[in-house]
């Protein structure tokens, strides 16, 4: 690692201040993506500013009609919350499929959001709930923040506080795990709303995305037949040395498939 | 440089050190504590796993400045008075180690996984140890371990 110097934020505020005054600063927070990639070099951060420990990003909260979750929140936290098995329990279950156990017990959702990898899990839910990410200056719809690989809306300057989810009617999230690092090969989030049907896939594209032939098809028939002969753009899927694009593609199918049917 | 305190194993320590400083570097070569391993230094194999406020972490992707004002517990502070943790015990009867590089990551891993599922299922045992690599026993002993440590007294 090249050196770097850390600064504990003492608040938000801090942050915000510390941020603004070295341009080339990182910020962290459960660090299980920013610090292997700084090992490996891949990085050069003048400060790590840690966002960890902050009290005000670490609560759990629940309304009549919605969940919202503070950025620093960690994913056993998610997993096991009450909170959040009783109003969205495919949101807890899919925390509870992210990485391993020690990479759960530091990791955020707030970094994970933050960092927007492309087989991430919980872009998935974001996209699939239309929940909103709020930062230090805005709300950002999830239509809106996510940009692609690793590309999302927020700006220089800009930390995500909370991100509030609606809660669904039903929900339920399906993924292909890749058998070493845990993340998604493919993985699928399937939403029923108030709005309709939602379907959003991670893992496969260059970025999360909403699968939209699939719920018009579910918004008429609620069940696994009837995304069966229904297909995504292989062409449009990543390809990597773990699967193809038609593998991908086809996985997204299969998975929808074994969401819907745990609804 | 960055001034720290942290518990390790009940002492408390104040150092300096770099702000790059990853904590198992501070635990092996600033405590002199080598039972925590490196194997992978890339967050997958889990030798390094130690429990940070009570949470099983792998050390070698947490800053040792990110770890002011821990808790930490490592291997070395598992057993008390001379008697060993029940996994460290488990692990002894069940001989669930051939080489022993991956054991003081398992056995941190398996008291974490415990402390949360006192009960678990062969399942959730395998779910619970996907955090470490042992690239010799194929695991049967380790589980056989885990089953025997699992409802004992954990402290």
């Amino acid at each position: 690692m090249f050196p770097v110097n850390y600064v504990r934020a003492k608040s938000l505020k801090h942050a915000v201040e510390q941020l603004a005054a070295n341009p080339d600063a990182k910020l962290l927070a459960g660090g299980m993506t920013l610090l292997p990639t700084l090992k490996q070099r891949l990085a050069r951060p003048s400060h790590l500013i840690d966002i960890g420990a902050l009290r005000a990003l670490r609560a759990i909260k629940r309304s009549r009609d919605k969940l919202s979750i503070g950025a620093g929140v960690r994913h056993y936290e998610v997993a096991a919350s009450a909170l959040v098995r009783e109003a969205i329990p495919a949101l807890a279950y899919l925390a509870g499929q992210i990485g391993d156990p020690q990479v759960r017990n530091l990791g955020t959702i707030g970094g994970s959001v933050a960092n927007n990898d492309p087989a991430a899990d919980y872009p998935a839910a974001v996209l699939g709930l239309a929940a909103t990410i709020l930062t230090n200056r805005r709300r950002i719809k999830a239509q809106d923040y996510f940009q692609g690989m690793f590309a999302t809306a927020l700006e220089d300057g800009e930390i995500i506080t909370r991100i509030v989810f609606p809660l669904p009617k039903k929900a339920a999230y399906e993924k292909f795990r890749h058998p070493a690092s845990g993340y998604a090969m493919t993985a699928v989030f399937v939403a029923v709303t108030g709005r309709g049907v939602r379907v959003a896939v991670t893992g496969a594209g260059p970025g999360v995305f909403r699968w939209t032939k699939a719920e018009r098809a579910l918004g008429k028939h609620l069940a696994p037949e009837a995304v069966e002969k229904l297909s995504v753009d292989a062409q449009a899927m990543n390809e990597d040395m773990h699967a193809s694009r038609e593998y991908r593609a086809n996985l997204v199918n299969v998975m929808t498939r074994r969401a819907v049917a745990k609804l | 440089m960055a001034k720290i305190r942290l518990t390790v194993n009940g002492v408390t320590h104040t150092r300096e050190v770099e702000d790059r400083t990853l904590l198992v570097d501070l635990i092996r070569d600033g405590l002199g504590l080598t039972g925590t391993h490196i194997g992978c230094d890339t967050t997958q194999c889990g030798c390094c796993t130690i429990h940070m406020n009570g949470r099983a972490v792998k050390s070698c992707t947490v800053l040792a400045a990110q770890a002011n004002g821990a808790e930490i517990v490592t291997i070395e502070g598992m057993a008390k008075d001379g008697r060993l943790h029940p996994v460290q015990q488990a692990f002894t009867d069940c001989h669930a180690l051939q080489c022993g590089f991956c054991t003081p990551g398992m056995i941190m891993a398996v008291a974490g996984l415990l402390k949360d599922n006192p009960h678990p299922s062969d399942e959730e045992i395998y779910r619970g140890l996907e955090g470490n690599l042992c690239r010799c026993t194929g695991y049967i002993n380790i589980v056989k371990a885990v089953k025997q440590a699992a409802g004992q007294e954990h402290s």
